[in-house]
């Protein structure tokens, strides 16, 4: 493969019809007839629904209110997809007098127009016995568990014996957080259109995974799952709230069926704070012993987090602990508190975001306590291999990151005493923190067809919900094909195309990009078939050894000639495509022998007022290993996006519950804090030049997770930099600082 | 408008002028909760008391030059209208309460939250959507700043973010990064490209091409 389009800063191949209004997302996929339906949230957090008042049904346009009194029971029959909680069952919906959780959909209005179906889920009165629901992990009542073993996590890994170490140690730092649940927000509330032809079902579906979403409602419907199909061709953001199946398709599909029409269902922003997952809120503890000369000697982490009643949530809260720095005693622990809300879910960086902030705050304390300089702690802490597994790192930059990082970013400045930097009024903080996220690689499928005229059309079930797939995916299949990414035609969204894995878990690079290089290379291999095939080609009788692929054309190894082109070759065999798919999976063998991560080192300027405890970033800067970078332009807009999302975590972001029926009180845009315009500084991106010949063909360990892990501690950091205060709880405050 | 029931009443401005409409930027999780609404009670909702005659009065607006006669529901905002009637989808519902920029639109030449903005109040009106923005092939210059800054990754805040970045320059709101990030500062990217919006905006103001 000859690079001409990977590595270059191409703009967005979707950008025009984003640009334009032209790119439709799930609820634009108007249907003739189509008839809304809007969703009833119980208003109690806990009990059982005693009774509905039928009288709305008598308003204007009403089509049908659905609820648990008349809904049909459907299957529901086993489904887990890659990205269902394995222990526990979904939520099954509108099927009992249940309220296991505030919000939960309780009855579902059809109108004819949109108007008329919020007018009557307004209207329509539900009567409830309510019970007093337990939703904070601090309550007295909520008691954790150990998570069942899935195979997918080990809840608990000791080497060595931390405790005795952490006793004995010279120097020791013990501190404990508490970061807020938080709601993904994407702008795009979710939505499907579903609609029925016979027994067949189409669903124009907000989805990260549109595969799982096809076999998910399959099986809710107890249907073939060839006979749904799920169209997704843009996704307006997500950050892993569209990864699961909520029970809202469900419930169109249902209301399509019942009402005998295509049926629009969107989610109320308001919605979108309980029944489509969440951040769970995290409790942790971490200890760290160490010599006086800053070498770890214990590391003891105890992460907390919440789940639902019938799903056991988990994510690698501890997981980054395990192996992140050098020390011969470890313990990291995992325990789940079940209380009364709906099932948490993936969201941006999940686990390390969570986990990386107490290992990276600790370790910031670490260095006050020792009077070394934060990076230098970390420097003597690397490790030469992954200590949990005994394993070499495929690559491991994060020296160098940290390297360019404080280069770039100016640390030198930084006089480490706390509240030694002052502008004006201000106090003035400077933070650094480690960032990582494992490079994951789930099986994946594409298809690659060469038409007569030279172009090429590849199909996966991937998804774009904004790091720019259909850019970066074209100019992988352009690049192995050798062709220009104007010939390249990349289409995803799709449930009928070979399926791909979820759009999540930084992976999309690595699993459909190395599936659309392999589809690339096997529709090259059978064109040279063809071409062999052909008494009148070059090739004739050629096999595939004595020839090559040069800039698309098929010519005789090292030969003078041009060769074949695509066109010439599919032409040659009467114009019919030529076509091939393919599966590719990563080499067990790889993840037997490598630990395989990207790492970044992220610094944070902020600014505190002293009078009003106000926190402002005021410049930061990440430095990120991540391998290959396909598309540098996208690539940085991903991580500004990242290091946005921190931002968030570490200063706004709160979904707070009433602990009285587990209301979120501000399920609202104006009050569930998120960055606007003015709340970003200038940030700065820089990558590490990283070869990595393991983790997969491209050579890419992907870049939406880690972007957003190490932001929160490293803001942190800053702010105990400014102001000598450790803030154990996120999002940081004006309460946290006040006095200081 | 918005089934949003708890939070109708205090969202409840139409046609806000052209001015930063959401909370000043503070960048603090200010105890943010505060002022929510009363507890859930059981049985909240008002009664179903509509009347159908209340429903279809006629109006005409002028969208994207394009004369239209349309009956309304008096309930109807703009953006159902554009998104649901007219089926020019361009335009995004991000929240319907006000709060994100999403919706924005231009209405007279200000730029507005469309959810807000009922339809039965404003006949006559000029609305211009993203849809309207390109002459024919040619794409507007912020609209090819967009792609060119790469100001946009989802897309789903991008037909807001350009509207209201349209209008910013034409205020006169668009002297400097500082001025343009607070005068945009009502259009949430929840993807966080702003660093590209600003460059957009600043591109275009600077140029002088609008
Ligand atoms: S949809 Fe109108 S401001 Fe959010
Ligand atoms: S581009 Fe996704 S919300 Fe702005």
């Amino acid at each position: 493969m000859n690079p001409q389009a990977i590595g270059k800063p191409l703009t967005r191949i979707d950008g025009r019809a984003k640009v334009t209004g032209a790119a439709r997302y799930a609820a634009e996929f108007n249907q003739p007839n189509q008839a809304y339906a809007v969703i009833v949230s119980s208003t109690i957090g806990l009990g059982r629904i005693t009774g509905i008042d039928p009288a709305a049904e008598h308003l204007p346009g009403v089509l049908a209110i659905i609820s648990h009194l008349n809904a049909p029971r459907l299957p529901y029959n086993p489904h887990k997809g890659g990205i269902d909680p394995s222990y526990g069952e979904r939520l099954h919906v509108l099927q009992d007098d249940q309220v296991r959780f505030y919000g939960q959909p309780v009855a579902l209005v059809v109108a004819d127009t949109l108007v008329r179906a919020e007018r009557a889920a307004a209207a329509l009165r539900i009567t409830y016995d309510a019970q007093h629901p337990i939703v904070g992990p601090r309550d007295k009542q909520a008691k954790p568990i150990a998570p069942e073993a899935d195979g997918r996590l080990e809840a608990d890994n000791v080497r060595g014996d931390p405790e005795a170490a952490l006793a004995s140690a010279a120097v020791a730092v013990d501190i404990t957080s508490d970061i807020a649940r938080q709601n993904h927000h994407p702008m795009e509330p979710h939505a499907t259109i579903a609609a029925w032809d016979g027994d067949r079902l189409t669903l124009w579906s907000k989805s990260q995974f549109v595969a799982n979403e096809q076999e998910e409602i399959a099986a809710v419907f107890g249907m073939a799952p060839e006979n749904v199909q799920v169209i997704c061709p843009f996704v307006g953001g997500a950050f892993g709230t569209s990864l699961r199946t909520w029970p809202h398709v469900t419930l169109a599909a249902l209301a399509a069926r019942q009402v005998g029409r295509p049926v629009k269902l969107a989610l109320t922003r308001r919605q979108m704070s309980f029944t489509t997952g969440h951040r769970p809120r995290t409790l942790q503890r971490m200890a760290l012993g160490a010599t006086r000369d800053g070498r770890l000697t214990s590391i003891i982490h105890e992460g907390t987090g919440e789940t639902s009643r019938y799903e056991q949530f988990i994510e690698s809260l501890t997981s980054g602990t395990d192996f992140m720095y050098s020390c011969p005693n470890v313990r990291t622990r995992y325990r789940l508190v079940p209380l009364d809300t709906g099932t948490p879910t993936y969201m941006r960086g999940p686990g390390e975001a969570s986990g990386m902030y107490a290992l990276e705050t600790a370790l910031d304390e670490l260095a006050y306590k020792l009077g070394i300089d934060p990076i230098e702690l970390r420097r003597r802490n690397e490790p030469r291999i992954d200590e949990s597994t005994n394993r070499p790192f495929s690559s491991r930059s994060l020296m160098a990151c940290y390297d360019i990082g404080a280069e770039r970013f100016g640390w030198a400045k930084r006089t480490p005493e706390p509240q030694s930097m002052r502008d004006g009024r201000l106090l003035i903080g400077m933070g650094t923190a480690t960032a990582t996220y494992p490079a994951m690689q789930f099986p994946a499928s594409a298809r690659a067809r060469l038409l007569a005229d030279g172009t090429a059309e590849i199909e996966s079930a991937a998804s774009d919900m904004g790091p720019g797939t259909y850019t970066s995916m074209t100019q992988v299949a352009a690049d192995t094909l050798g062709i220009p990414v104007g010939r390249v035609r990349f289409s995803l969204g799709n449930s009928d195309f070979p399926p791909a894995p979820p759009h999540g878990g930084s992976q999309t690079m690595a699993a459909v990009g190395s599936a659309i290089r392999a589809a690339c290379l096997a529709v090259q291999d059978l064109l040279v078939e063809r071409a062999a095939a052909n008494p009148r080609s070059p090739a004739h009788n050629m096999g595939k050894e004595a020839l090559e692929w040069v800039d698309g054309h098929l010519r005789r190894k090292g030969g003078a000639a041009s060769g074949q082109s695509y066109a010439e070759i599919v032409g040659a065999a009467g114009g019919v495509p030529v076509e091939a798919t393919v599966s590719v999976a990563r080499d067990p063998e790889i993840d037997n022998k490598y630990s395989m991560h990207a790492f970044g080192a992220v610094f944070v300027e902020v600014s505190v007022d002293p009078d009003v405890g106000i926190a402002r970033v005021r410049r930061a800067l990440g430095a990120y290993g991540a391998g290959r970078i396909v598309n540098p332009r996208l690539a940085r807009s991903q991580c500004l996006g990242g290091m946005i999302g921190g931002i968030g975590m570490a200063l706004m972001e709160h979904t707070s519950l009433d602990a009285r029926d587990g209301r979120p009180v501000n399920a609202h845009m104006a009050e569930y804090l998120l960055p606007v315009n003015l709340d970003i500084p200038d940030l700065d991106v820089l990558f590490v030049d990283e070869v990595d010949p393991h983790v997969n063909p491209l050579g890419v360990k992907g870049l939406g997770e880690v972007s957003l892990v190490g932001m929160a501690p490293a803001i942190a950091n800053a702010v105990f930099h400014a102001t000598g205060r450790r803030i154990h709880e996120l999002p940081i405050r004006i309460e946290h600082l006040l006095g200081v | 408008m918005s089934t949003d029931a708890e939070h109708t009443g205090s969202q409840g401005r139409s046609d806000p002028p052209a001015r930063v409409t959401r909370r000043a930027a503070l960048q603090t999780a200010a105890s943010a909760v505060a002022f929510a609404t009363a507890p859930a009670s059981n049985a909240q909702q008002t009664g179903p008391t509509t009347s159908a005659a209340a429903e279809g009065s006629t109006i005409r607006l002028i969208v994207n030059g394009q004369p239209r006669t349309l009956s309304v529901d008096p309930r109807q905002s703009i953006l159902d209208i554009l998104r649901e009637t007219l089926d020019l989808t361009g335009t995004k519902k991000g929240c319907n309460a006000g709060a994100c920029g999403a919706c924005t639109v231009l209405l007279n030449g200000q730029r507005i939250n469309s959810c807000l903005a009922l339809a039965a109040m404003h006949d006559g009106a000029e609305i211009t959507t993203i849809e309207g923005l390109a002459k024919g092939d040619d794409l507007h210059p912020l609209q090819q700043a967009f792609i060119e800054r790469d100001g946009l990754q989802c897309g789903y805040c991008t037909p807001g973010q350009i509207m209201s970045g349209v209008a910013c320059i034409s205020e006169g709101h668009a002297g400097s990064v500082q001025e343009i990030k607070a005068w945009m500062s009502g259009n949430i990217c929840r993807c966080g490209a702003y660093a590209g919006i600003v460059e957009a905006i600043s591109d275009v103001a600077k140029g002088g091409k609008l």
